[in-house]
C-alpha cells in the first residue's frame, strides 16, 4: 500500500536520529522508544539509539510473541510489543479525586497527573489510529476527561512506516496501515542504510529543521513505498468489511460463542492489549486513618467478573457472553459509536492471548459458516 | 457549571423511610451557588457517592420545579446504598450528575399516558409520575399500572390511593401474593393492560421495573397494536462514570448512562431481552 499522507521525505542518515534525539532531550522532554525488555518490545526512557533494539525481528502468531536477532543495522523491524500509546493517556491506575473530612465537614479535590513533554518514537500507522479513536472517546466534547487530556496534549508522536508485518498483523484490510497516514508530528520511514524523514504537524517541523538532511532520492523514495507495500502484501489474516462486520449483531445465537467459551480463559488479555479498549472502574480505597479517601481509576475489561455486575447478579455470567460482547461490541457496536470499527488490525490480541484465540478466524467462522444457530 | 468529573458535596435535610429497605433523602448542594443552578428532568439520574465506599446510580425523583432540594429514594441492593441508609440529616454525601437523557415528555404533551411498573418502588417512573400530575392539564388519560410480588411490598400506598382520588388518574394495582387488605386484583401487572381502554393512536407508553417484566409488558402492548416507537423504557445498568466513557452500562452499541437510562423501544429492540446484554 503506497503512502497516503502528503509526505515530502528527506533523507537522514541513521545517526542522525541521534541528533534528534538529543536536542528532544536538551528542550526538557521525557523520550520514550523501544527496547528489547523481557523478552518483547517495551517503552522506556531513552536518550541513545544504543538502546534501540537494534536488528530484532518479531515472530508473532496466535498465542506466541518472539524477539530474534537478525543480521542488519535496521532500528524499527519489529511490529510491536504489548504497549505503546494506550497506558500514555489513559493511564492503567490513578488517583482521579481524593475525599478528606474535615472538622467542619468534608471536602473532595480533583487530582491531576503530573506531566511532562514527553516523544514517542517509533509509532506505528495503527498505534496512531487507535489513538484517534481514543482521543475521539476521551475527548468527547461534552466530557472531556482531564486526565487524559493532560497527558494527551503533551505528546510528540514520532511514527515510522512498517517495512514488514507480523503474521498477527491484519492492518491492510482494516484500513490502518502499514503506512503512516495522520496523527503523528513526524514521520519516518526506515531505509537500508538511513531514514527519510517528514514533517506532519507544526509541532514537528521545528525539531527536524536544523538536521542535516539531504534531498530525498528517487530510489529512496521507490524503497520507501516498496517497503510499506511489501509489509501489506506480506499480511495472511483480514478482516472483512465493516458493513459485513455490522452483521455480527445478527448471528448473537451462533454456536461459536459457546464453543469460544470452553477455549477463552475470560482473563482479558486481549483487552489489556488492545490499543482502542477503553472500560475503566472506580474504585474506593480508605486511608487506614479513616479519615481520608482516594477514588482509583483502573483499567477494566468486558471479560471480569464484575463488569456487568447489578447487585445480585451479572448481565453477562457466560465467557460466550463475554467474549461475545468484546467481539460484537469492537466490531459492530463500536461503528454506532465512533463512525468507524473499533479494530486497528494490530493483531495484539491475537499474539498476546494465552490460549492463541484468533478473533479473525472466529469472525470469518461466526459471519460465513451458516447460522447454527443454539 | 457541569463538571462530570468529581463529585460536589451535598448535605442531608431530610431522610424518611419509605419502608424496611427503602429510604429517602432530600439533599441541597454544599454550594448554594450550585444548588441554585441544579437542572434536571424527570428520569435523569445523579451518582452519589459515600465517603471511602463507592457510589450508585441513583434517580432524581423531585420536580424539577423544585430548585432548592433534589430527592433520591433509595433501595438497599448492596454495600453502598447499606451505607447510605444510615446517614442522617446534616451527613454529606458527593454527587456527580444529573446524566442521561430523561422521559420523553415533550411527546407526552396532549397524549394518554399509560404507566406500567413492577417491582419494588420504581423511582425513575415515580418522578414521572409527579412530573404529570403536577401538570395534570396538558395530559390526556393517565392509567398507571404497577405490579408487586407482595401485596406488602407496595409503598407510597396512601399516594397511590390519593393519585386516583384527586387526579383523574386511573390506578391499577396487581399484586401476586394478595392479602386481606388487598382491595386490588391479584395477578400479574401484565393482566392489568388488558382492564384498561387504552386509545391507541394518542396513548403513550412509560415503562420501568423488572426486565421480564418489561418484556411481557411490551410482548402485550405491540399485539394490541401499540407502535414501538410509541413504547418508552427505563433501563438499569451496572454503571462507574454516568457519562458514556467506562463501558459498563453498554447495551449492545448504547450506553444506558448517556443515550438513556430512558430508551424507546424502538431504539434498543435488537437487544432488550436477548440475555448477555
Ligand atoms: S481487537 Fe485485536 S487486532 Fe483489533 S485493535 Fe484490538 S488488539 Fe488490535
Ligand atoms: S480471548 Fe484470549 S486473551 Fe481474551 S479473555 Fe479470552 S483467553 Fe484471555
Ligand atoms: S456508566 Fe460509564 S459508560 Fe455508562
Amino acid at each position: 500500500m503506497p503512502a497516503r499522507d502528503n509526505r515530502r521525505p528527506a533523507y537522514i542518515s541513521r545517526s542522525s536520529l541521534q541528533t534528534l534525539l538529543d536536542r528532544l532531550v536538551s528542550a526538557g522532554y521525557a523520550c520514550l522508544g523501544p527496547t528489547a525488555k523481557d523478552g518483547a518490545i517495551q517503552y522506556q526512557p531513552i536518550n541513545n539509539l544504543n538502546q534501540l533494539p537494534r536488528g530484532l525481528r518479531n515472530d508473532q502468531e496466535p498465542g506466541h510473541y518472539r524477539l530474534r536477532q537478525a543480521d542488519d543495522e535496521r532500528l524499527f523491524a519489529w511490529n510491536h510489543g504489548p504497549q505503546v500509546l494506550k497506558p500514555l493517556c489513559f493511564a492503567p491506575q490513578e488517583v482521579v479525586w481524593q475525599e478528606r473530612q474535615t472538622e467542619s465537614g468534608m471536602s473532595v479535590k480533583q487530582s491531576m497527573p503530573a506531566t511532562k513533554p514527553t516523544a514517542v518514537i517509533g509509532v506505528r500507522a495503527c498505534d496512531l489510529a487507535a489513538l484517534k479513536i481514543q482521543d475521539q472517546h476521551f475527548m468527547r466534547k461534552d466530557s472531556t476527561d482531564p486526565h487524559y487530556q493532560a497527558r494527551r496534549d503533551q505528546l510528540l508522536l514520532i511514527g515510522v512506516d512498517c517495512a514488514e508485518s507480523a503474521q498477527t498483523c491484519f492492518c491492510a484490510s482494516t484500513g490502518d496501515g502499514p503506512a503512516l497516514d495522520g496523527g503523528f508530528d513526524i514521520g519516518l520511514a526506515e531505509l537500508a542504510d538511513g531514514f527519510l524523514i517528514w514533517t506532519a504537524s507544526a509541532r514537528g517541523t521545528p525539531w527536524i529543521e536544523e538536521l542535516d538532511q539531504q534531498p530525498a532520492t528517487d530510489d529512496q523514495l521507490a524503497e520507501m513505498l516498496q517497503a510499506t507495500e511489501n509489509a501489506a502484501a506480506g499480511q495472511s489474516r483480514h478482516l472483512p468489511n465493516e458493513k459485513k462486520l455490522t452483521q455480527l449483531y445478527q448471528r448473537l445465537g451462533h454456536s461459536r460463542w459457546l464453543d469460544l467459551s470452553k477455549r477463552c480463559l475470560s482473563c482479558g488479555n486481549c483487552t489489556s492489549v488492545c490499543p482502542t479498549c477503553f472500560c475503566y472502574s472506580y474504585e474506593h480505597h480508605t486511608a487506614i486513618t479513616g479519615d481520608s479517601a482516594e477514588v482509583v481509576r483502573s483499567w477494566d475489561s468486558c471479560f471480569s467478573a464484575t463488569h456487568s455486575e447489578m447487585g445480585s447478579f451479572q448481565v453477562r455470567s457466560g465467557i460466550d457472553q463475554r467474549y461475545r460482547q468484546w467481539a460484537t461490541h469492537k466490531l459492530a457496536g463500536w461503528q454506532e459509536q465512533f463512525g468507524r470499527s473499533g479494530c486497528v488490525g494490530c493483531g495484539r490480541c491475537i499474539s498476546w492471548c494465552p490460549v492463541g484465540i484468533d478473533l479473525t478466524e472466529e469472525v470469518q467462522v461466526i459471519l460465513n459458516e451458516g447460522s447454527r444457530d443454539v | 457549571m457541569f463538571d462530570p468529573h468529581v463529585p460536589h458535596l451535598a448535605i442531608i435535610d431530610k431522610r424518611v423511610q419509605e419502608s424496611p429497605t427503602i429510604f429517602s433523602l432530600r439533599l441541597q448542594y454544599e454550594d448554594t451557588d450550585r444548588q441554585e443552578a441544579f437542572e434536571f428532568a424527570p428520569g435523569q439520574f445523579n451518582m452519589v457517592s459515600l465517603f471511602g465506599v463507592g457510589e450508585v446510580a441513583i434517580s432524581i425523583v423531585n420536580d424539577p420545579e423544585d430548585s432548592h432540594f433534589f430527592d433520591h429514594t433509595i433501595r438497599v441492593v448492596g454495600r453502598v446504598t447499606k451505607g447510605l441508609e444510615k446517614l442522617q440529616p446534616g451527613d454529606r454525601v458527593g454527587i456527580r450528575g444529573p446524566f442521561g437523557r430523561g422521559w420523553p415528555i415533550d411527546e407526552a404533551m396532549g397524549q394518554d399516558v399509560l404507566l406500567v411498573t413492577g417491582g419494588l418502588g420504581c423511582a425513575p417512573l415515580v418522578s414521572v409520575i409527579r412530573y404529570l400530575l403536577r401538570r395534570r392539564d396538558h395530559f390526556g388519560h393517565i392509567h398507571i399500572l404497577q405490579g408487586v410480588k407482595h401485596a406488602d411490598d407496595l409503598i407510597w400506598r396512601e399516594q397511590y390511593e390519593a393519585w386516583s382520588k384527586d387526579h383523574g388518574v386511573n390506578v391499577l394495582l396487581a399484586a401476586d401474593v394478595a392479602s386481606r387488605d388487598w382491595p386490588w386484583q391479584q395477578g400479574l401487572v401484565t393482566e392489568l393492560i388488558n382492564q384498561v381502554n387504552l386509545r391507541l393512536e394518542r396513548t403513550i407508553t412509560m415503562l420501568c421495573g423488572p426486565e421480564m417484566m418489561m418484556l411481557a409488558a411490551i410482548a402485550q402492548l405491540r399485539e394490541l397494536g401499540l407502535a414501538d416507537h410509541k413504547i418508552w423504557l427505563s433501563m438499569e445498568r451496572n454503571m462507574h462514570c454516568g457519562y458514556g466513557q467506562c463501558g459498563h452500562c453498554q447495551v449492545g452499541p448504547h450506553f444506558v448512562c448517556k443515550d438513556g437510562p430512558v430508551f424507546c423501544y424502538s431504539e434498543l429492540a435488537d437487544f432488550f431481552g436477548a440475555k448477555g446484554f
